[in-house]
């Protein structure tokens, strides 16, 4: 899909790099475009600012939903270019948005603790403040002390730059121990899906000092802004989650289109012989692994503040499975088809097990959609991989195909 | 009080016969006149003579009446006790005595003699007053009943008085145990006995020498008794003092902060990383000097916060606005003005704390004064923690085999699937579900449990079977060659297998109940006991192991499977028909796994999830294995059975924990061997 | 002539099959060099063991003037230090062009960021078609590669080779599945460009090792047998033995 070498020459240099690769692929510009309509619609329906047609919950959906796009498209680089059958990238996800939960949860058990310290016949120590608001969190973990873990939580920078580092790090040290033992194919899916499992099980304990199976809470109110009504916090989100997804998007552009889209597809397509080429096939699959990882903390720091909640059971193995399954039915080897099949399932998902869906009475009972959605997912899903290995973007592709070459 | 009502009930039985009445005039005059007893008496005098005692008795009072009836003696007597504690005796106000009854019927009843036995007169219900000692009395009664028992010619009896003696035991018991000894006959009781004298030995011996002898007799007596009668020998108390005391029976010096208590009594120094924490902290110590008057009391931080929110007037303290005590050393300076005012005491600072605990001598007395009782009883519980420690070793190695045989019956279908075909079944999770779901089923039509699991056994294989082998011609044969895509769309099975699971039997478990033969356990000793349903998830393992080893070896289908899984290519050349191969090994490896299901099932609840829960332990234990090759299942399985038993034994207040540790473990395994722990090498590895 | 490699009595088993049992022998600068053997005389293993993809049990495998050893270095840092490999099935990326496949193999910085930020340069530009030129695919560089014949695909992965650029090439069974007249091609490919760097062709043909034109060493049971001249080493009792099966 890459342009005839022949256009490419010192003619065209003078030409911004960037509008010439926005020019050269327009199936950026036509998915810029409807995604900035899309947010601009969105923004004026709106109850927070405009007709209010949308619901401030429904704005959240949209919200989250973009969010998953974004680790759509994170799961596409790894899975459907590099062919990592990741199953663990929702555990970035997660960590992405405990690291984001402990700046909110902290900060505004801090702002309410001093709040009710104000009438005090003695004002309160630095001390005394952790104590209280040491209290307040992890009293339902039977315990009062503050983890080591939270020993930043306080400041809004640094938890923001965990977002990035810890899933990160953690992305790097798995990666760089199972490519080092060049695990591949099946039993690295097994790997990643095991270390997810490691994870929410840790976070499950108390002792992890993320509270538990109580997990954070309270993520939709942001400190400080407390007079901010919801209407207003969720657009906000709602646009920074579109902003984040238009840049991941052009990011995993670039990384496609670049040189080095092309060696991340050979390492799917044949490891062994990119590797006699004398590319460090190890060090490029890490690259993808770690790259991937931070953007899917990204995705889940967007994530949880707009959800309210996070838990150690939305790390669970399955939660990544379900990643694949969107993935695979937007069609792999596709951004687009990423976001797609991202948008396309996590909506419908909603729709029918939110209960909306009218239920569908048989002759002999009553087909509830809340019941039988997943066993249809499921079984689409059997057929996407057996009839469709290309999803939904299969459709798009003849469009593409003739616009992109 | 008590002589009238005797009165009343005198004139009310005038029916009584002419000894009756002679009895109770005696007894009325001895109530009357409170006559001292003298000497040799009859049985029935000595109950007249405690009498009121008797009949209205309390845990307290009985104590000196039982032992003059005990001291009494005789078969008289036992049969006494153990009516009085049936609440089987009875009194007769008029005559002062005591009687046993014998319900003729008709609200009529006869008495009879407890000297004697013979029965001396018949009277309506409401004339005689039953005696109905309280629960402490009883006991006091069960206790004197001992010796007549332990003489007992009924064995169990014996025993029963035995276990009662034990409960409550008094230095007279000595000699009563000494003598059962050499008569008893019954070996198992006789050591019993040997054992209860012991502890009596232990407990009540007053030569030091027959104490210490006794705890050594104790040696590799691993009963919980045992230690329990041991440990309180090492019991001591934490003292303080300015200078050691001589003359004491000293269990070790501590050092605030710094020593711990070792098993045996001795201090040990604190290791600086992990490792127990200080006997004493040093703020106790402190605690401990101020009780022990040595040294000044705490103010406690709060009592200065009160103190300080106290000293405020119109929001300052003095001069000083009260807003700027946002921070400790604010509120220090604070407070020391407010000592320098002499309205508040001094705070005792840290330097002066560990200054203070630094000159007394901390130290632990045994509450025994002997030392060489002590020494004993320390050499005694060390050779019995030691065989202790080799039973709980043999029980973790037990837990983790059993452990092995479900990790091994969970894995080795997915491993014969993945072997045979290259195949990741991530359904499998589900069949083994599907196999605990239909032993549930089957147990609804057949309610004896033995019999139910016969049937269940073959019907969970049949059924996951059947189902490996739909799932295989539908869907895995069109995938062959591309293990991710296999790998997704059996993911879509498992989502709509648990979903449509969850939507026939619901999200509640579902109990699938063992037989009562497998609900006990082998029990060795009082360490190592062994659940039955734990040795037969061994024996089931063991079984399939030996099945398996027998179809892959022995029989054309295993052989045709070998030359599929080695070279398939040279395989379909030779006649095999790898498709055939193909979906019977789905179907066998399907078909165990439902076999699985019916034996976690009768262990864990089942319920949809049953699957999911065990289908990444199954997959741990493939790769952790290596693939293809059922050894390689079985090392993996004990491997990890016995390391997560282990993890669990070292940390073992957290399974979450253990299970976390056991997946890092794994993905560092992974690291060193790739390939798992029975590798195919060169050329038959592949790529 | 100096040595470019020199493989120093390795030997290697796989579950007790000794594969390689005490292999030594060295090429030089320049050198086409054609290896034989019947089947399981450790002829694949052999290449497997240069080009690092397996670890011998025993001996050494030394690298240029530096006698640098290859036997703990990864795959792709004895690719960079200029050892290609050309599988017995063509291996290309088929669902990639032909241009991008030799854009791939040139020899440029393999760093994954160095990569990212690449741009191309006229003299990649230039090389790419040169290349395409001499193994005849300038028409379809924009062609997927999945799309080419059997001998095309041979071709492109010469090609690719040749973009690598390196100094040592092995090359397993050229001419398995070509016709005739590809197969000439191939023979004038090989003997030219092992004017400029040393060549170990791993052949079953022995027609096709006799247009080689060049010494042969002949592989049994993973040790040398023979070496020299074709038709001094088919002369050999021994060799005749060995591959009539005697």
């Amino acid at each position: 899909m890459a342009q005839p070498p022949i256009k490419n020459n010192g003619r065209l240099l003078d030409q911004t790099i960037f509008t010439k690769f926005l020019f050269c692929n327009p199936s950026i510009m036509i998915f810029l475009a409807s995604l900035g309509l899309f947010t601009f619609g969105v923004t004026i329906l709106c109850e927070g600012f405009g007709l209010g047609l949308i619901s401030t919950s429904f704005v959240k959906t949209l919200g989250k939903t973009l969010c998953f796009c974004i680790i759509a498209i994170a799961m596409d680089l790894v899975w459907g270019y590099c062919g990592i059958l990741s199953l663990g990238h929702f555990a970035f996800f997660g960590l992405g948005g405990y690291m984001i939960g402990m700046w909110l949860m902290f900060a505004r058990t801090k702002l309410i603790v001093i709040e009710a310290a104000h009438n005090a016949l003695l004002p309160p120590t630095p001390a005394e403040i952790n104590d209280a608001v040491g209290a307040q969190i992890f009293g339902v973990v039977g315990g009062a002390d503050i983890p080591l873990i939270w020993s930043f939580a306080d400041l809004l920078w640094v938890q923001l730059i965990l977002v990035v580092l810890v899933p990160g790090l953690l992305a790097f040290l798995f990666g760089w121990l199972a490519f080092r033992s060049r695990v591949n194919g099946v039993y690295l899916s097994i790997l990643t899906q095991a270390m997810t499992l490691a994870l929410s099980l840790y976070l499950f304990q108390n002792e992890s000092g993320l509270r538990g199976n109580n997990g954070l809470s309270g993520l939709q109110y942001l400190p400080g802004l407390e007079d901010v009504p919801q209407e207003i916090i969720s657009i906000w989100f709602f646009l920074g989650s579109a902003f984040a997804l238009a840049l991941c998007f052009l990011g995993a552009m670039v990384i496609v289109k670049s040189k080095l889209g092309n060696i991340i597809q050979g390492i799917r397509d044949n490891e062994a012989r990119v590797r006699f080429l004398g590319y460090n096939v190890e060090g490029y699959k890490l690259f993808v692994f770690t790259i991937t990882a931070i953007m899917a903390a990204i995705a889940g720091a967007l994530y949880y503040p707009q959800a309210g909640i996070i838990n150690p059971a939305e790390l669970a193995p399955i939660a990544s499975i379900y990643l694949a399954v969107w993935v695979a039915i937007g069609g792999r080897g596709r951004i687009y088809g990423a976001v797609i099949g991202a948008a396309f399932v996590s909506l419908v998902s909603s729709y029918f097990t939110g209960g909306q869906a009218p239920d569908i009475p048989l002759g002999f009972g009553v087909l509830r959609w809340t019941d039988w959605w997943l066993v249809l997912l499921g079984f689409s899903f059997v057929a996407v991989t057996l009839y469709a290995p290309n999803g939904i973007g299969g459709f798009f592709d003849r469009f593409n195909r003739s616009g992109d070459v | 009080m008590a002589t009238s009502r005797s009165l009343l009930m005198y004139l009310k039985c005038l029916k009584l016969s002419f000894l009756g009445c002679c009895m109770l005039i005696f007894s009325f005059l001895n109530t009357l006149v409170f006559v001292p007893s003298a000497g040799a008496q009859t049985f029935e005098n000595l109950l007249a003579k405690h009498a009121p005692l008797i009949q209205r008795s309390s845990s307290k009072t009985v104590a000196p009446v039982l032992g003059e009836i005990v001291e009494f003696g005789g078969p008289v007597v036992q049969k006494f006790l153990s009516r009085w504690r049936s609440k089987d005796l009875y009194f007769l106000m008029e005559s002062n005595q005591f009687a046993y009854t014998q319900d003729l019927g008709d609200d009529r009843i006869k008495l009879i003699n407890v000297e004697t036995g013979a029965a001396f007169a018949t009277v309506t219900k409401a004339s005689i007053k039953q005696i109905k000692p309280n629960s402490g009395v009883r006991a006091k009664i069960s206790a004197s009943l001992i010796p007549f028992l332990l003489a007992s010619a009924d064995p169990k009896e014996r025993a029963t008085s035995l276990d009662a003696l034990a409960r409550d035991f008094n230095e007279s018991h000595l000699a009563l145990l000494d003598a059962a000894i050499t008569t008893e006959t019954n070996a198992a009781l006789k050591r019993r006995l040997e054992r209860a004298y012991r502890f009596g030995l232990i407990g009540f011996g007053r030569d030091e020498d027959t104490v210490v002898a006794a705890i050594h007799e104790l040696e590799g007596d691993l009963s919980l008794e045992t230690r329990a009668v041991l440990n309180p020998l090492l019991a001591d108390k934490l003292y303080v003092a300015a200078t050691l005391p001589e003359g004491i029976n000293l269990a070790r010096r501590i050092i605030p902060g710094k020593t711990t208590k070792l098993t045996d009594g001795a201090a040990g120094r604190r290791s600086i990383i992990g490792g127990a924490p200080a006997e004493l902290s040093v703020g106790a110590a402190y605690n401990m000097l101020v009780d022990a008057a040595i040294s000044p009391a705490l103010v406690s931080i709060e009592a200065r916060n009160a103190a300080l929110a106290d000293a405020i007037k119109d929001g300052r303290i003095g001069v000083e606005k009260a807003a700027g005590l946002n921070n400790e050393t604010a509120r220090s300076a604070a407070y020391s003005r407010l000592v320098l005012n002499g309205s508040a005491t001094k705070m005792v600072d840290k330097e002066a704390i560990q200054q203070a605990v630094d000159e007394a001598v901390f130290y632990a007395v045994y509450d025994n004064p002997s030392k060489k009782i002590v020494t004993a009883a320390q050499t005694t519980l060390a050779s019995i923690e030691g065989q202790v420690n080799l039973y709980k070793a043999i029980d973790l190695l037990v837990d983790g085999l059993s452990l092995a045989s479900i990790c091994f019956l969970a894995a080795i279908g997915l491993a014969i699937t993945f072997g045979v075909m290259g195949v990741i079944n991530m359904a499998h999770g589900e069949f083994i579900m599907m196999g605990a779901y239909t032993g549930y089923v089957v147990q609804l039509f057949v309610p004896n449990y033995t019999l139910s699991l016969v049937v269940a056994l073959p019907a969970a294989f049949a059924v996951t079977f059947a189902a490996g082998v739909v799932l295989e011609r539908l869907v895995i044969r069109h995938l062959y060659k591309r293990p991710l895509e296999t790998l997704l769309a059996t993911f879509g099975i498992s989502i709509a297998l648990q979903q449509i699971a969850k939507n026939i039997f619901g999200t509640q478990a579902r109990p699938l109940t063992s037989p009562d033969w497998l609900d006990g356990a082998l029990a060795i000793n009082d360490v190592l006991a062994i659940s039955n349903i734990r040795i037969a998830i061994f024996v089931l393992g063991v079984v399939f192991l030996a099945l398996l080893i027998f179809v892959m070896k022995r029989t054309r289908f295993g052989l045709d499977t070998r030359a599929v899984t080695q070279n398939p290519a040279m395989a379909s050349s030779m006649g095999i028909n790898p498709d055939r191969i193909n979906m019977l090994t789905f179907g066998f490896g399907s078909g165990i796994a439902g076999i699985a299901g019916v034996a976690i099932g009768l262990f864990s609840k089942v319920t949809s999830e049953l699957g999911s829960d065990y289908i990444v332990q199954s997959f741990m234990t493939v790769v952790v294995g290596g693939v293809g090759n059922i050894w390689g299942t079985l090392a993996g399985a004990a491997l990890i059975g016995t390391l997560q038993k282990g993890i669990e034994w070292l940390n073992p207040s957290n399974t979450l924990a253990a299970q976390t540790y056991m997946i890092i473990f794994i993905i560092l395994f992974i690291q060193f061997r790739p390939r798992g722990i029975v590798a195919l090498k060169g050329r038959a590895a592949g790529d | 002539m100096p040595t470019l490699l020199q493989v120093d009595n390795i030997s290697v088993a796989f579950d007790g099959f000794k594969a390689i049992n005490g292999l030594s022998f060295d090429i030089g600068h320049a050198e086409l060099r054609a290896i034989i053997g019947p089947n399981g005389a450790g002829k694949t293993t052999f290449m497997d063991i240069v080009t690092g993809k397996t670890r011998p049990d025993s001996g050494d495998v030394r690298w240029g003037k530096k006698s640098t050893s290859l036997i703990r270095k990864s795959e792709s840092k004895i690719a960079q230090l200029g050892i290609g490999r050309k599988f017995q099935k063509p291996t290309t990326f088929e669902a990639q062009t032909v241009y991008e496949n030799l854009l791939m193999a040139l020899a440029n910085n393999r760093n994954p960021f160095a990569v990212l930020r690449y741009k191309k340069s006229s003299q990649d530009e230039t090389k790419i078609a040169e290349i395409a030129s001499l193994i005849n695919l300038k028409g379809s560089l924009n062609h997927n590669a999945g799309a080419l014949s059997h001998g095309q695909k041979q071709w492109l992965e010469i090609g690719m080779l040749l973009a690598q650029d390196p100094k040592l090439l092995l090359v397993d069974e050229p001419a398995a599945g070509m016709t005739a007249s590809e197969r000439a091609v191939t023979v004038m490919l090989l003997k030219d460009l092992a004017k400029t760097r040393s060549i170990v062709v791993v052949e079953h043909d022995m027609e096709f090792v006799r247009q080689l034109e060049c010494r042969v060493t002949v592989l049994h049971e993973g040790a040398v047998l023979a070496e020299g001249s074709l038709d001094f080493v088919t002369k050999r009792q021994d060799v005749i033995d060995v591959y009539l099966g005697r």
